[in-house]
C-alpha cells in the first residue's frame, strides 16, 4: 500500500522549513514509514513563462502549423506552433530561446518552413508531466492556463514543476497516512512543528436538504453513518490549477471540478465521497441495504456487475445506484450538464467493502481506504469540506441541514502508560517530561498523574488499542537510534545442537566427504513425478499424494513422496547443459498420508536420497575412466552405514521405474529402509538421462537407531590368520547368500569375510561362476591352532558345497 | 714374494680403475680375493717362507688385500650410485601433467548460511528447533495473532491443502509450538530454520519455496534494547565487525513494537550506491517485541513474560553476500552453480 505525498501540498499544513526532501525522507523512514522513493516532477527551467497569444494565423507554407505572435511580458515572440488546440487569446506556457526542457531539450531560434520561430509553446508532457496525468482533452495539444495568470510569470510554480514527491510504503497499520492530513500529523510530530488544519466553512442556503432527500439504512452494522449533502446550481468545468496540480502530484488525472473536488477531499482527509447527479437519481430517497441475490448494477466503467446478499448497495429506493464504498452506477454519474449534486459522505464497514472488492475485482482509492477503516470523526467534516469547495470552485449553492443517518461510534479509546513501564520494556531512561513531550508532538490528549499517563487515542489512529501500541509510538518518536545496546539479563544456558541435528550434519559431511554435492530441490512436484520412484516400504503404506487446493502451476502441484524425481529432473537439466557427470545428494522431507481428504497433517519423513550419473572418476590423459555403476552407489551406502556403525543388508528386488536386474532394497534387520539401483532405462530415456543410479534411505529410522556414544574396541592382542576359498557356483547363486552361510558356519572364529575375486569365462562352464572369499580367523583370548582353523575351514567348505551345489575351485 | 704381491696389487687396482661394470667388479673380487684368487694363491705359498720373513710378507699381503678390497668397495659404491642415478633418471616423469582429479562434494550454499547462523546463535545460548512444513491454520496464523478474517492472510498468498492445513508461510509456527511445549513457565531461547512456501510465481526475486530462520527469546523482563544488542552481535559476526545496524519501525501482526533491521552497506560503507539503492543501508531482517496476544495464546502471562522475535531469509542474505541475482539458482541445482560455493 503506497501513497504519493507532494511536498508542495504538504507545506499547506506543516511548515517543513528548509529541510531537503532527502533529509525529510530519512527522518520519516527512521520514525515509522518507509519512504520508498523521491521523485522530482521536472527539472525546472527559468525561461519558461506564461505567454498571451495575441495573434494566431495559418503558417503560409504549412497547413498544420500556425504562426503566432506571443506576448511574454517583456517582448513579443513570433512562434510557429503545430498544436491543434492553439487559439488566439489563450494564455500558454512559452519556452523562450535558451530554455532547457526535461530530457535536456534546448530551445533555440529556428526557421520552420521558411519562417522564423523564437521559442516553443509547450504541452504538459514537454514540461515533464507524465502522460498518464495529462487531462485527456489536451493529451495531443498544448496546455492552456486559466485567464487569471499573469503574462510573463514563470510557469514553474504555476504548474508545480518544482515539487518533490515522496512515495511512502505504508504498513497495514498506518492507514491513517492514506490522507494528507494523516501525513501532516506524522511529519509535524517528527519535526516538532505546529499543524495547520483546513477550516471547513460553508454558507448554506435557506433550502433544507430534508425537503429533497431522505436517508434510510437497513444494515447499520455495515453502514453506521450516511450523510447526504445537496448542492444546487453547480457548473461543471475544469477545476482550479492548484487543485489539478495537487491531483497530478498525487497520481490522479484531473477530470472536471466535481470529480476533482471529491478526489481532492479523498486525498486530503482520507475520506471517500461520492457525487450523484440528483436529477438522474430520479428519486428523493436514499436506501442503503444488502443487494438481492442476482441483482445487477452497471457501474461507472459501463460494466454490468452481479450482486449477492453479501454486497451492500446504495439504492434510490428501487434499484442500486452504487456498490457501497466501491463504485457508483453509470446512470447517476455526474455529467457535463449536471446542475444538482447529492453528495454522499459515509462510513462503510471494512468487511463488506473487502468482500465486494474481492468479488468484483474493483479496487480503487475509495475502496482501499474503506477496507482499512476511515476516521469516524472525519466523515462529516470531509462532506462539509467538499461542499465548501463546490461553493468556491463549482459555483454551487449548498443546502442547509444535511440528511444524516448516524449510529457511528466516534469515541476515543484510552490507553494507560507510565514512565517506568515504558523504560522497563525499552531498556531506556526516558523522563516523564520527555514522554509528555512526545505525546504532545503526536497530538495525543492525555491526563497526567505523577508518571502515569491516561492517553486518549485520536480516532484517526485506529491502530492503537493496547499498551504495546503506545510503547511503539513513544519509542519511534524517541528514536530507535537512541535505544541502548544491551544483552538479556536472564539466566544463560548453553546452546547446542540436539543429537539428531548433530547426526544430520555428520551425514551431510560424510556425503560431501565422499564426493557428493548437496542439493535443495522443490518439495512441490508434478503429477507424473509424484508417483515415481517411491521407496517400497512407503509404497506398502498406500500413500495418497497430497495435492494443493489452488496450485500456481502444474509443475508444483503435489507434495513429494520421493526426493528422487525432482533430483532426476536436475540431472536432466544439467545434462542439457553439458554437465554429464553428476553426483548429488539431498536430505529432505517427503510427505505421506493415507487420506483422500486430509484431516490431519501428513507424516513428514526425513530421507537421504542421491543420484549419480556419468563418470565417477576420470583421469583423462591416463585414459582412466570409471563410470558410475551399481557398486559405486552400493559402496557409498555401505560406507555411510559403516561410518554410522549400523549393519544393513541388501536384497535383490524389482521395483517399477527401476532396472529389474540392478536394484536392491536396503534393510536394517528385517525392516526395509530404502533402496538403491539403476533407474529403469525406459524412464532414463523418457527423462533424457544416461545411465543413472539412485539411492533413497529413510533417515528417521537411522537417526533413531544411531547410538551417539563412541564405542571402544580392544585392539586384538593375538595374531590372526587368513584362509582363501574359491567356490564354483551356479550363476544364479548370490554372493551374499554364500557369505551368510560362511558366517553362520564359521562363527565365532571367522571375524571377517571379504570377496576378492569374481570370475566368469572360458575356464568355467557357461552357467557357472567362481567367487573367492578371504576368511579372517581370530580369537581375542588366545592364538588359534592350525588344526582348529583347518577344521572350521573344512566345515565351511562342506556346508557351502552342500547348500549351493558348489565345489572348490583348485 | 714381495714383488709378486706388489705386482698383483698393481694389476688389481688397475683393473678396478678400468672397469665400469658392477658384474666385472664382482669378477675382479673373485679373481684376486676369492678362494681361488691370485692373492690367496700367493699367500698359500707363505708356508715356504722363513720365520723371519713370514710376518713381513704377511703384513704386506694384508696391506695388499686391504687396498684391493677398499678399491673394489669404493668403486662398487660409486658404480651403484651411478647405476641408481641412471635408473632414477629413467624414472623421471613430467611433473607438469595434471594430477588425478579427486571427487569433490560440498554443501549447498543455503545450508552453509543456515549453519553459520545456527552456530552463531548456539554460541549465544540459543537452541535450534524444527517443525512440520505442512502446518495447521492455527499455528501458522491464529496463534500468531492473525485471526481468520485478518486482511494480511489472503488465501491467495498461501498454499492451502484444506481449509485447515497449508504449507507454512514462515517458520514462526515452530515458535508457537515451542512456547506451547514449554507451557508458559520456562524461558524460550530458540531459532528455527526451515523451508517455507508462498503462493508466488517464480521469477528472479520470487520463489514459491524459500528458506527462513526465525528466532525467539522469551523470559521475564526482556527489553527492546536486548533485541537491539543481540541483533548487533549477530550483524557484526555475520557481516563484519565494521557493520552498523539501524532499526526502523515496521509492522508485523505477531510483534509490537515491530522493526526492520538494516545494516550499513558494505559496498559503499554507507555512502550510497546501487546495491543499497543510494540509501547506504541494506534491509536484512524483521523483528519486534512479541505481541502480548501471541504470548497469552501460548500460555505465557504477558504481564510477567516479555520477549523478542526476529526473522530473516538466508536466500536473500546469500544473494546479498555473493551478488547472486536470481533466487531460482538455489533450487535449479545447476552443477556449476553449486560448485562455486563449496569453499565460499
Ligand atoms: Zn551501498
Amino acid at each position: 500500500m503506497n501513497v504519493l505525498v507532494s511536498l508542495n501540498w504538504l507545506k499547506n499544513y506543516v511548515d517543513i522549513g528548509t529541510i531537503t526532501p532527502e533529509q525529510l525522507a530519512e527522518k520519516i523512514t527512521k520514525s515509522g514509514i518507509e519512504v520508498e522513493g523521491i521523485e522530482y516532477v521536472a527539472e525546472t527551467s527559468k525561461d519558461v513563462v506564461v505567454g498571451y497569444v495575441k495573434e494566431c494565423e495559418k503558417h503560409p507554407n504549412a497547413d498544420k502549423l500556425n504562426l503566432c505572435q506571443v506576448d511574454v511580458g517583456d517582448e513579443i515572440l513570433q512562434i510557429v506552433c503545430g498544436a491543434p488546440n492553439i487559439q488566439q487569446g489563450q494564455k500558454v506556457a512559452v519556452a523562450k530561446p535558451g530554455a532547457v526542457l526535461p530530457g535536456n531539450f534546448k530551445i533555440k531560434k529556428v526557421k520552420l518552413r521558411g519562417i522564423e520561430s523564437n521559442g516553443m509553446i509547450c504541452s504538459l508532457q514537454e514540461l515533464g508531466i507524465q502522460d498518464k496525468y495529462v487531462p485527456k482533452d489536451i493529451a495531443d495539444g498544448i496546455f492552456v492556463f486559466p485567464q487569471d495568470v499573469t503574462v510573463g510569470e514563470d510557469v514553474t510554480a504555476l504548474l508545480n514543476l518544482n515539487d518533490a514527491i515522496l512515495e511512502l510504503g505504508l504498513t497495514p497499520n498506518r492507514a491513517d497516512c492514506l490522507s494528507m492530513l494523516g501525513v501532516a500529523y506524522e511529519v509535524a510530530a517528527i519535526l516538532d512543528k505546529p499543524i495547520n488544519l483546513p477550516e471547513e466553512k460553508v454558507i448554506t442556503s435557506g433550502e433544507d436538504t430534508h425537503d429533497f432527500v431522505s436517508v434510510s439504512v437497513a444494515n447499520a452494522e455495515l453502514n453506521p453513518y450516511y450523510g447526504a449533502f445537496m448542492i444546487k446550481d453547480v457548473q461543471v468545468k475544469p477545476s482550479p490549477l492548484w487543485m489539478r496540480n495537487h491531483l497530478i502530484a498525487a497520481g490522479i488525472r484531473p477530470i472536471n471540478n466535481i470529480v476533482d473536488i471529491t478526489n481532492y477531499v479523498l486525498l486530503e482527509y482520507g475520506q471517500p465521497l461520492h457525487a450523484f447527479d440528483y436529477d438522474r437519481l430520479q428519486s428523493n430517497e436514499i436506501v442503503v441495504r444488502r443487494a438481492d441475490e442476482n441483482e445487477t448494477i452497471v457501474t461507472l466503467d459501463d460494466q454490468e456487475r452481479n450482486l449477492t446478499r453479501e454486497h451492500l448497495v446504495i439504492t434510490n429506493g428501487r434499484e442500486p445506484v452504487a456498490i457501497a464504498g466501491v463504485m457508483g452506477g453509470a446512470n447517476t454519474e455526474v455529467v457535463n450538464d449536471t446542475t444538482t449534486i447529492l453528495l454522499e459522505a459515509a462510513y462503510f464497514a471494512p468487511t463488506s467493502v473487502r468482500k465486494a472488492v474481492k468479488d468484483t475485482g474493483l479496487r480503487s482509492e475509495s475502496s482501499t481506504r474503506f477496507e482499512k477503516g476511515v476516521d469516524p470523526n472525519r466523515v462529516n467534516r470531509a462532506g462539509v469540506r467538499a461542499c465548501q469547495l463546490f461553493e468556491q470552485y463549482a459555483d454551487g449553492t449548498v443546502l442547509s441541514n444535511a440528511v444524516v443517518f448516524d449510529k457511528l461510534d466516534r469515541s476515543e479509546k484510552e490507553v494507560d502508560v507510565n514512565t517506568s513501564e515504558i523504560n522497563n520494556r525499552l531498556g531506556t531512561n526516558i523522563t516523564t517530561e520527555e514522554i509528555g513531550h512526545i505525546l504532545a508532538k503526536l497530538r495525543f490528549q492525555y491526563e497526567k498523574n505523577g508518571d502515569e499517563f491516561n492517553v486518549k487515542i485520536p480516532t484517526r489512529r485506529g491502530d492503537i488499542t493496547i499498551f504495546e501500541d503506545m510503547l511503539e509510538e513513544v519509542a519511534r518518536i524517541y528514536g530507535y537510534d537512541n535505544l541502548p545496546y544491551t544483552l538479556p539479563n536472564g539466566v544463560s544456558q548453553a546452546g547446542a545442537l540436539t543429537e539428531r541435528q548433530q547426526l544430520k550434519r555428520q551425514v551431510k559431511n560424510f556425503m560431501q566427504g565422499v564426493g557428493l554435492m548437496e542439493t535443495i530441490s522443490y518439495s512441490l512436484t508434478r503429477q507424473d513425478y509424484v508417483t515415481k520412484l517411491i521407496s517400497p516400504e512407503i509404497n506398502k503404506s498406500n500413500p495418497v499424494p497430497v495435492r494443493l487446493a489452488m496450485p500456481m502451476s502444474e509443475d508444483h502441484k503435489y507434495l513429494r513422496l520421493s526426493i528422487l524425481p525432482e533430483l532426476l529432473h536436475t540431472v536432466s537439466y544439467n545434462r542439457a547443459r553439458n554437465q554429464t557427470s553428476i553426483s548429488y545428494y539431498e536430505l529432505g522431507s517427503i510427505f505421506t498420508s493415507q487420506e483422500e481428504i486430509l484431516t490431519k497433517q501428513p507424516n513428514e519423513q526425513l530421507r537421504l536420497s542421491g543420484v549419480l550419473s556419468g563418470l565417477w572418476t576420470e583421469h583423462e590423459w591416463q585414459q582412466e575412466k570409471k563410470a558410475v555403476d551399481f557398486y559405486v552407489v552400493k559402496g557409498l551406502v555401505e560406507g555411510l552405514f559403516n561410518f554410522l556403525e549400523i549393519p544393513v543388508t541388501f536384497e535383490q528386488t524389482k521395483l517399477t521405474d527401476m532396472h529389474p536386474g540392478r536394484c536392491a532394497t536396503v534393510s536394517i534387520g528385517d525392516q526395509v529402509i530404502g533402496f538403491i539401483g539403476q533407474v529403469h532405462p525406459k524412464l532414463e530415456k523418457a527423462m533424457d538421462l544416461n545411465e543413472t543410479y539412485v539411492f533413497d534411505i529413510n533417515m528417521e529410522t537411522v537417526l533413531e537407531l544411531y547410538d551417539n556414544v563412541p564405542r571402544y574396541y580392544q585392539i586384538p592382542k593375538y595374531p590372526s590368520t587368513t584362509r582363501d576359498i574359491a567356490f564354483v557356483l551356479d550363476r544364479t547363486v548370490l554372493a551374499g547368500d554364500v557369505k551368510k552361510v560362511i558366517e553362520e558356519t564359521g562363527a565365532p572364529l571367522v571375524k571377517d569375510i571379504q570377496i576378492f575375486d569374481v570370475y566368469m569365462g572360458e575356464h568355467l562352464q557357461e552357467d557357472k561362476k567362481s567367487i573367492a572369499y578371504r576368511l579372517l580367523y581370530q580369537d581375542p583370548e588366545r592364538t588359534l591352532k592350525d588344526e582348529e582353523v583347518e577344521e572350521s575351514y573344512q566345515t565351511i567348505i562342506a556346508a557351502v558345497n552342500d547348500k549351493f551345489n558348489a565345489y572348490v575351485r583348485s | 714374494m714381495k714383488e709378486q704381491l706388489e705386482a698383483i696389487q698393481a694389476e688389481a687396482l688397475e683393473r678396478v680403475a678400468e672397469t665400469s661394470q658392477i658384474k666385472e667388479l664382482q669378477a675382479i673380487r673373485v679373481a684376486y680375493l676369492g678362494k681361488k684368487g691370485s692373492l690367496t694363491g700367493v699367500l698359500r705359498g707363505m708356508g715356504k717362507l722363513s720365520k723371519e720373513e713370514r710376518p713381513i710378507v704377511g703384513e704386506i699381503a694384508n696391506r695388499v688385500r686391504e687396498s684391493i678390497t677398499q678399491a673394489i668397495d669404493q668403486k662398487n659404491e660409486r658404480l651403484e650410485e651411478q647405476a641408481l642415478e641412471k635408473q632414477l633418471e629413467k624414472e623421471a616423469i613430467d611433473v607438469t601433467l595434471p594430477g588425478r582429479p579427486i571427487q569433490v562434494g560440498g554443501p549447498h550454499l543455503l545450508t552453509k548460511i543456515v549453519e553459520e547462523i545456527e552456530d552463531l546463535f548456539i554460541g549465544m545460548g540459543f537452541e535450534v528447533r524444527e517443525g512440520p512444513e505442512v502446518e495447521t491454520d492455527y499455528f501458522n496464523f491464529e496463534a500468531l495473532n492473525l485471526p481468520k478474517d485478518h486482511p494480511a492472510r489472503d488465501m491467495q498468498d498461501s498454499f492451502y491443502i484444506t481449509n485447515e492445513l497449508l504449507l507454512r508461510t514462515h517458520t514462526s509456527p515452530v515458535q508457537a509450538r515451542t512456547m506451547r511445549e514449554y507451557d508458559g513457565n520456562k524461558p524460550v531461547k530458540m531459532i528455527c530454520p526451515g523451508k517455507v512456501y508462498r503462493r508466488d510465481t517464480d521469477d528472479a526475486t520470487h520463489s514459491h519455496q524459500f528458506t527462513q530462520i526465525e528466532g525467539l527469546y522469551v523470559d521475564k523482563d526482556v527489553r527492546m534494547s536486548d533485541l537491539k544488542g543481540i541483533l548487533d552481535v549477530f550483524a557484526k559476526k555475520m557481516f563484519g565487525a565494521d557493520r552498523e545496524i539501524r532499526l526502523r519501525p515496521s509492522f508485523f501482526p505477531f510483534t509490537e513494537p515491530s522493526v526492520e533491521m538494516d545494516i550499513s552497506c558494505k559496498v559503499c560503507n554507507g555512502e550510497g550506491c546501487s546495491v543499497c539503492k543510494g540509501t547506504g543501508w541494506i534491509e536484512i531482517l524483521g523483528a519486534g517485541m512479541v505481541h502480548p496476544k501471541v504470548l497469552e495464546m501460548a500460555g505465557y502471562d504477558s504481564s510477567v513474560y516479555t520477549g523478542f522475535a526476529f526473522g530473516m531469509g538466508p536466500d536473500r542474505i546469500a544473494m546479498l553476500k555473493y551478488g547472486i541475482d536470481d533466487i531460482r539458482q538455489f533450487y535449479t541445482n545447476d552443477r556449476r552453480f553449486l560448485k562455486q560455493y563449496h569453499n565460499a
